[in-house]
């Protein structure tokens, strides 16, 4: 026998004083703890972005100018909110971009068509899109197929369907002007009005925007629901072991991200009354970065909702900062690209240096 | 019986929900302004049908599937189609080597015409020299204004994107405008960089370049208000697509500038903006006159053996002014969604 270490089955062992650490349970300094939480990261990023952008861009430094970059963020980010959570649930929809503009144009088209009120189409709108959500997580589920694959399915067929249902029902591929229809008065208020704050206009979207990332933080982290999300992304077997609902956990956030086409759907729709049908295309890559620089893994089981919130404000505020800049246009998406390069680097490092032994 | 009640709870559920649709119909739930019930029933222009025999045309273009401006466009040439008693085949790809493929596709189904947009002219060169060593007529419309001639086309139906741009800056000019700036929804399309660099040829004030994503609404206004916040002294904004306009105008109230708007391409809400004063003009280069003029030069190829523009100038479809003085009598066709 060469055992020397381990101490032998019934042998008393002095058990060990309660103050002294064993090296796997050491509390690290506060700080340290904190950049280990993935938002972390990414807020600094936003921060880096943000200071940069204060010094080299001086009408930033403006309120309305913030409330524009902020209005451009709420409407990535809203859409981020709900992908990163199907994210961290270990999928991904590649159809939340041209989703968006389904149900604009549904809502657009019921309404004008049959000439009902515009809440009618609203509503009709919201079924469609958690319908969408609904087939997209039931398919998943059902094949197990990778959600990347089914998602691109519907991602081609709602790109072809906006455009062909559009084209055969109003015979162009745009819809019609609905802002002279009964009840686009309220809805406008509802998704797209504006509000005064100290002289800035603030558009309705950023309240929006804050309110679901609470919403969504607060049940990530504080309910059961959140727990199956984290779980089936984690391990789908062994939460299913556990007895999570994972087909349920699965379907609803398909439905979620449906939920979120809708609302920004809705918002664009009665901001600019009509829809193209060919719009959208590409915006889901857009959402998807929002969420994976806010910390989201790809290969789900990690993430939070506070985190996306500073990818959109991320992505807003470089893309609005170079023109508020007054740089060489040419060299816009390079800008683009090397800022959030730049962004989730400095998001990796912490990250790395924080979570290191 | 508990059975039995269950399916009836069952039954009723569709029909209750059935009810209430129905319901919500009649109880004051359609609108009584605007939608399709106040449309306006216009019929589209039409020419009778010529007796001449059945043949068939291919129009491959570089659209990006769901732009109003292209599918004016078809409109045009569906409209002449029907009148000229041609079979059309409408196809697009905005990728330069599928459109190729698009166009090697019609050659191999052995149709009467072509009608091709050349928006990538080096990357068409060989299918068009193959559709020509076919013996099959091809018309060139919408892009490719300098190569057309080289690559042996019958005609081209088009504006000159230089040369309206120009025209343009010119007017913006003579309206005394001082700093101007141009907005590309796509960076890097050869068209719309040719369009603000004419726009900058024929302006006497400063030309600046803003590009922006046209995928994303929300985005392209946010893009507009930072560049209007950013330069106080823009004064006009000029924007290459009608949705992008529409949009603009927006930005231009949220950035509380007073900059004024002028636009190319038309559709039928802008149409209702020039009226109202919020565009100052639009130059249209006629889409549904390219659409119409390229299916129809190759009929009467076919039937007659004509050469519109003589097979040595382009038969120019632009630019055509839209502004306050004039847009009521286009409003009407816009409406229709042929103008």
């Amino acid at each position: 026998m060469t055992q020397t270490t381990a101490p032998a089955t019934g042998s008393p062992s002095p058990a060990p004083p309660a103050h002294q650490k064993d090296g796997r349970t050491a509390q690290r300094p506060l700080a340290i703890r904190l950049l280990a939480r993935p938002e972390v990261g990414v807020f600094l990023g936003a921060v880096a972005v943000y200071v940069f952008f204060l010094i080299a861009a001086p009408p930033v430094r403006d309120g309305s100018s913030m409330a524009n970059i902020l209005y451009q963020s709420s409407t990535i980010g809203i859409m981020a909110l709900p992908v990163a959570m199907l994210m961290i649930g270990g999928e991904f929809d590649l159809s939340a971009g041209v989703a968006v503009i389904t149900s604009a144009l549904t809502a657009a088209m019921i309404c004008y068509q049959l000439s009902m009120n515009v809440w009618v189409g609203v509503v009709v709108a919201l079924l469609v899109s958690l319908a969408v959500g609904f087939l997209n997580g039931w398919m998943v589920v059902k094949t197990g197929l990778p959600s990347f694959l089914i998602t691109l399915g519907t991602f081609l067929i709602l790109q072809g369907v906006n455009l062909a249902v559009t084209k055969l029902v109003t015979t162009n591929v745009a819809t019609d002007d609905i802002s002279d229809m009964d009840g686009f008065g309220q809805a406008k208020k509802v998704f797209a009005s504006s509000f005064d704050v100290g002289g800035v206009q603030v558009k309705i979207t950023i309240v929006y925007w804050l309110v679901f990332a609470a919403i969504a933080t607060w049940v990530l982290l504080r309910t059961k629901y959140g727990n199956w999300v984290f779980a089936v992304g984690g391990n789908k077997e062994s939460a299913r072991a556990v007895g999570v609902p994972v087909t349920f956990t699965k379907i609803s956030l398909f439905m979620l991200v449906g939920f979120g086409a809708w609302f920004v759907g809705m918002h664009q729709l009665f901001t600019f009354n009509t829809v193209q049908s060919g719009e959208g295309v590409g915006q889901e890559l857009i959402y998807i970065s929002a969420a994976v620089i806010g910390g989201c893994l790809l290969t789900g089981g990690a993430g939070s909702a506070i985190g996306p919130v500073f990818g959109a404000f991320m992505f807003g505020m470089v893309q609005q900062g170079i023109v508020y800049a007054g740089w060489n246009p040419d060299w816009f998406k390079a800008f683009l690209g090397v800022m959030l390069l730049g962004a989730v680097l400095i998001n990796l490092w912490v990250q790395r240096t924080a979570t290191r032994r | 019986m508990d059975r039995s009640s269950h399916a009836r709870s069952r039954r009723i559920v569709p029909v209750a929900a059935v009810a209430a649709a129905a319901a919500l119909l009649v109880a004051g739930c359609s609108s009584s302004s605007g939608g399709k019930q106040s449309e306006e029933s216009g019929s589209a222009a039409s020419a009778g049908k010529a007796g001449t025999p059945r043949m068939t045309v291919a129009m491959i273009t570089h659209a990006v599937p769901g732009d109003t401006f292209w599918d004016t466009i078809r409109k045009g040439a569906e409209a002449a189609a029907a009148k000229d008693n041609v079979k059309l085949v409408y196809s697009s790809d905005p990728n330069a080597g599928n459109q190729a493929n698009l166009v090697q596709n019609a050659i191999d189904q052995k149709v009467d015409g072509i009608a091709v947009t050349l928006a990538k002219p080096d990357a068409m060169k060989d299918v068009v020299a193959k559709a020509k060593a076919a013996g099959i007529p091809i018309v060139g419309f919408n892009g490719g204004v300098d190569d057309w001639k080289s690559q042996g086309l019958l005609s081209y139906f088009g504006q000159d994107e230089t040369v309206a741009g120009e025209a343009i800056g010119r007017k913006l000019s003579a309206l005394g405008a001082k700093n101007a700036v141009c907005v590309i929804q796509e960076q890097g399309h050869v068209a719309l960089e040719a369009r603000c660099a004419g726009v900058k040829k024929g302006f006497t004030g400063k030309t600046q370049i803003l590009y922006v994503n046209g995928a994303d609404m929300p985005a392209l206004k946010s893009t507009i208000t930072a560049k209007l916040t950013q330069d106080k002294t823009i004064d006009e904004v000029v924007t290459l697509g009608a949705p992008y306009a529409l949009t603009a105008v927006q930005s231009i109230a949220d950035a509380g500038s007073k900059a004024k708007l002028a636009t190319f391409d038309l559709n039928k809400d802008l149409v209702k903006a020039v009226q109202n004063g919020s565009i100052q003009f639009a130059v249209d280069q006629q889409p549904y006159l390219q659409g119409y003029l390229s299916v129809d030069s190759l009929w009467l190829y076919k039937t007659n053996g004509n050469y519109s523009g003589g097979s040595e100038e382009p038969v120019l479809t632009g630019p055509a002014f839209v502004d306050k003085t004039n847009v009521d009598t286009i409003a009407t066709f816009a409406a229709k969604g042929t103008r």
